[in-house]
């Protein structure tokens, strides 16, 4: 099914009204050299029905299995009104709202996720999302080096490893001296921190919590960052720790929004958020939804303060950042509307399910706590045969966490270990178990 | 309307929370580290469901009407696209599994890139980037780093006066300077001055072709030849790849890097701005520099390979927008080869039989074969009517406006791009109103200098948007 309505003969009368015989010959302006003479090699057509069982078959390889990883990408429970208002089509087949006139339902659900996104981090303003996390922190890592002028961002180790890799990859095609920070018992390492920021340092950047789940003491992070006047950059992952959580008291706030009702979808899409305070407005990326009237006085909500973008200023906009995930950002609109104050509830509920499964777990023969940082719905253990575990595991169709020596080397037999609402007590009883028999 | 958070009604719930269902502990976390308040609203379901719905509403799609936006490619998003991409064995899956668990997912998008390097002549595709100008991105810092490896400094970017404004955004982020390459009077590359501004320091040249006024560049494999002469890298902005894919391999025009726009070309939907993807494809030369990882197939068994020897590195967490890629590559099993050569003709046919028509009627500046999309101007238009008060009247005719005032050497261009899956009835539809709306403005200008007349919102105030930004609720 290739989705053309017109028929040959429609087709016809379309060509004779355009002078030509033959619909290749809207192509003679190319160099006959260029024009392909044999079919593609892709596959030939197939209908609905064999479409979709061969793309059934494909997605059945992937094993559904129980499964305790957190590390960037959470199991949580989604409500089905989120998907129920995506998939209404005037939504997901419109685009950027570039008439906003027609466009008012997308500027509105916009507006009111940027309200959300304000509410959740304590900051002034946010956008209409980046790509995911891991771009939105690179981002903000530019964004610090253009506000301040400064040449040198500090990043945590504590953050998640992909997320470094990508504001490496920025950083080094931006000529931004990217140097990292130790942690020490599973939070930022202050007094590294106080080595290595200095005058030069354009940005502090710290996860919270961190990629070992652990809560960061953001408060004497930030004295260090001010006293260097630097910006503080805080990354987070999890975003359902906002329920519970202080928001951290920095100059720009970024994250991944994937908790706030998108599934895992093997990484993406998702989306990222940006919020920072007033001062920072005209250097941030992204798109911004307004609030303004139109020429009756109505209230209605627009595109603004595009000066900053590519489309207006080219090669001196704040960033190349054109489509979002808009889309995304409603399904955490929707899902923020459906879960209310209630999502101090669901994070509280994550934080004592976590906590359950550490008590159990570090008392365990084979296993010991990590560190003695406190943590929100992740934590680090250590067991002495983690490929043991691993398998063990397989065999009974789970996968007990991130195996972190793969990230890190010094931590070999190091297991990072998620746990939300959507894990039942049987589950994580059952988990203890399995543990408990590894020899 | 009023905002969601207007609606709120204390104590009402609209989720039910499980009940905990283990030990409870108390103080495990320091209360300094607690947040004092939570102000989100109270909702009930039938408030959220209602509030959305309304919204959906005030919202104008492809499957609400014909959505002619240049350089777009508002395509019509088939349905089953949908319910494929939502099959829990593709939603529920988790990017740090253990690579066996997830082999379904790395065939796809393994397979996915053999077809697009085919559809291409590429060698090899990265899907990690997530939209159209993250593969720029990508693309430019390929660019860099091959420069970098060889020891060359080059620190320039020849870019179009036609390109789309990421373009030159893309370039400046990894710290090249932009130079604009003039368009000649036939709108496309002007050769003689291509020529006086290449030099060592050029390390590539970034086009759309067909370019943004619609027009394939007849002389591109000369610009192509001149680029490789100079020692310098050639880049595709294939957003406008939906003109020729079956017709003309973008490796076979001379380009050695290439972006497309999955959310343009291959159906996925545009979800009001996003999630896109914008995967990036490069000649053998440079597969070498493409980000971490790639998929790679072993017999049967499909692999995340992070051993390149060049790699730029990760330009995004995990390996892109993957149930976006699940529909592409739904779209392309569907389509199948016979109908990715029947969409570029069919696009082409469409836009062309548009432009038969309309340019009796308006200002054509480009007078010639266009591909995807073409270009009008507000030129010849009486009573100081201009491209937005014809836009804002389509509105009340039920259409959505094409992209007006891009691209900026025309003057007041209106960018029409028609998209293959439109019946030759709604461009006719289309095509009748535009003749209708030019009579309008000879007749009685102030009809559209007031439009549009039957939207939600009538035309907002821009200015003080801008100047008094509120962009949160308080």
């Amino acid at each position: 099914m290739d989705y053309i309505p017109n028929t040959e003969s429609e087709k016809k009368e379309m060509l004779e009204e355009i002078g030509v015989q033959d619909t290749l010959e809207l192509f003679k302006d190319i160099d006959k050299k260029l024009i392909l003479k044999s079919p593609l090699k892709i596959s030939k057509k197939l209908s609905e029905i064999e479409v979709r069982k061969k793309l059934e078959e494909i997605s059945e390889k992937n094993e559904q299995v129980k499964c305790f990883l957190g590390a960037g990408c959470y199991n949580h429970f989604i409500p089905s009104v989120v998907d129920h208002i995506i998939s209404r089509s005037e939504f997901y087949t419109a685009y950027t709202p570039y008439q906003p006139e027609i466009s008012q339902g997308s500027l509105q659900s916009i507006f009111e996720f940027q309200t959300y996104i304000c509410k959740l981090t304590g900051m002034d303003v946010a956008n209409a999302s980046m790509y995911d996390g891991s771009t939105a922190l690179a981002e903000a890592a530019f964004m610090a080096h253009n506000i301040t002028n400064k040449n040198k961002v500090l990043v945590s180790r504590a953050i998640h490893p992909e997320y470094r890799n990508v504001v490496k990859t920025y950083c080094q095609m931006h000529n931004i001296d990217y140097t990292e920070i130790n942690y020490n018992d599973g939070t930022t390492d202050i007094e590294n921190l106080k080595n290595q920021v200095d005058n030069k340092t354009a940005a502090v950047i710290v996860q919270n919590p961190n990629f070992f789940g652990c809560i960061e003491n953001i408060n004497e992070i930030e004295k260090i960052t001010k006293e260097n006047n630097a910006l503080l950059i805080a990354c987070i992952t999890e975003a359902i720790s906002l329920g519970l959580l202080k928001p951290p008291n920095a100059d720009i706030v970024i994250g991944d929004g994937q908790s706030f009702g998108i599934p895992l979808n093997f990484g993406g899409p998702a989306f990222g958020f940006m919020a920072v305070k007033s001062q920072y407005m005209r250097k941030m990326p992204g798109r911004l939804v307004g609030m303004t009237v139109d020429k009756d006085g109505n209230k209605g909500f627009i595109l603004t303060l595009q000066a900053r973008e590519q489309h207006i200023r080219r090669e001196k906009a704040t960033s190349n950042i054109c489509t979002n995930q808009a889309l995304m950002a409603l399904a955490a609109a929707v899902y923020l509307s459906m879960m209310g104050k209630q999502l101090k509830d669901l994070a509280y509920i994550n934080l004592q399910k976590a906590h359950y499964a550490y008590e159990n777990i570090k008392q365990l023969n084979n296993f010991e706590a990590a560190f003695s940082a406190p943590f929100f719905n992740e934590f680090v253990i250590k067991c002495n045969n983690i490929e043991k575990l691993f398998q063990k595991m397989k065999e009974n169709n789970n996968i007990p966490g991130l195996d972190l020596g793969k990230y890190y080397s010094e931590l070999k037999n190091h297991l990072l270990i998620n746990f939300t609402e959507m894990h039942s007590k049987e589950d994580i009883d059952n988990l203890i178990k399995i543990m408990k028999e590894l020899k | 309307m009023n905002l969601i958070f207007e609606k709120t009604s204390v104590g009402r719930k609209a989720v039910e929370l499980p009940s905990l269902d283990v030990p409870e502990k108390s103080d495990l976390i320091p209360k300094n580290m607690l947040r004092n308040e939570l102000n989100l609203p109270e909702l009930s379901e039938i408030d959220v469901v209602r509030h959305y719905t309304e919204l959906s509403r005030r919202n104008f799609g492809v499957d609400t009407g014909f959505y002619p936006l240049g350089s777009c490619t508002m395509k019509y998003n088939p349905k089953i696209n949908e319910d494929i991409a939502r099959l829990p064995g593709f939603t529920n899956i988790h990017p740090l599994a253990p690579q066996e668990i997830n082999q379904g997912a790395l065939q796809l998008i393994y397979e996915l890139e053999k077809d697009l390097c085919e559809i291409t002549g590429m060698e090899r595709f990265t899907l990690q980037p997530a939209a159209g100008s993250h593969g720029e991105l990508t693309g430019v810092m390929i660019i860099k780093k091959y420069f970098e490896v060889k020891g060359e400094k080059r620190n320039k970017i020849l870019i179009p006066d036609s390109a789309h404004g990421t373009n030159p955004a893309s370039a400046a982020l990894c710290e090249f300077e932009v130079e604009t390459i003039k368009s000649n009077s036939e709108g496309c590359i002007d050769l003689e001055d291509l020529k006086e501004h290449l030099n060592k320091d050029v390390a590539g040249l970034m086009l759309t072709n067909p370019n943004t006024v619609g027009l394939f560049d007849k002389n591109i494999l000369e610009i192509a030849n001149l680029i490789h002469k100079n020692g310098s890298l050639f880049y595709c902005d294939g957003a406008n790849a939906n003109a020729i894919i079956g017709i003309v391999k973008i490796a076979g025009m001379g380009f050695d890097i290439v972006h497309l726009n999955l959310h343009k070309t291959f159906s996925t939907p545009h979800g009001c701005g996003g999630p896109g993807s914008g995967p990036v494809g490069v000649v053998k030369e440079l597969v070498d520099f493409l980000p971490v990882p790639l998929i790679e197939k072993n017999n049967s068994n499909y692999y995340l390979n992070y051993n390149l020897k060049n790699s730029i590195g990760q330009v995004r967490a995990f390996y892109g927008n993957f149930t976006v890629l699940v529909k592409a590559y739904t779209y392309i099993k569907s389509i199948g080869r016979e109908g990715l050569t029947e969409v570029a003709k069919n696009a082409v046919l469409n836009a062309n039989y548009l432009m038969s028509k309309l340019k009796k009627h308006y200002d054509l500046p480009y007078d010639k074969l266009c591909k995807h999309e073409f270009v009008l101007s507000d030129k010849n238009i009486p009573n100081g009517i201009t491209t937005i008060d014809i836009a804002k009247r389509l509105l009340d005719y039920g259409f959505h406006a094409p992209t007006i005032y891009f691209p900026l050497i025309v003057h007041g261009a209106i960018m029409i791009e028609p998209t293959e899956t439109e019946s030759k009835q709604t461009l006719d539809k289309f095509a009748e109103t535009m003749i209708k709306i030019k009579k309008e403005a000879e007749e009685n200008p102030d009809l559209l200098k007031n439009a549009p007349h039957t939207t939600p919102v009538k035309r907002l105030d821009a200015v003080q948007a801008a100047r008094n930004p509120v962009l949160k609720w308080e």
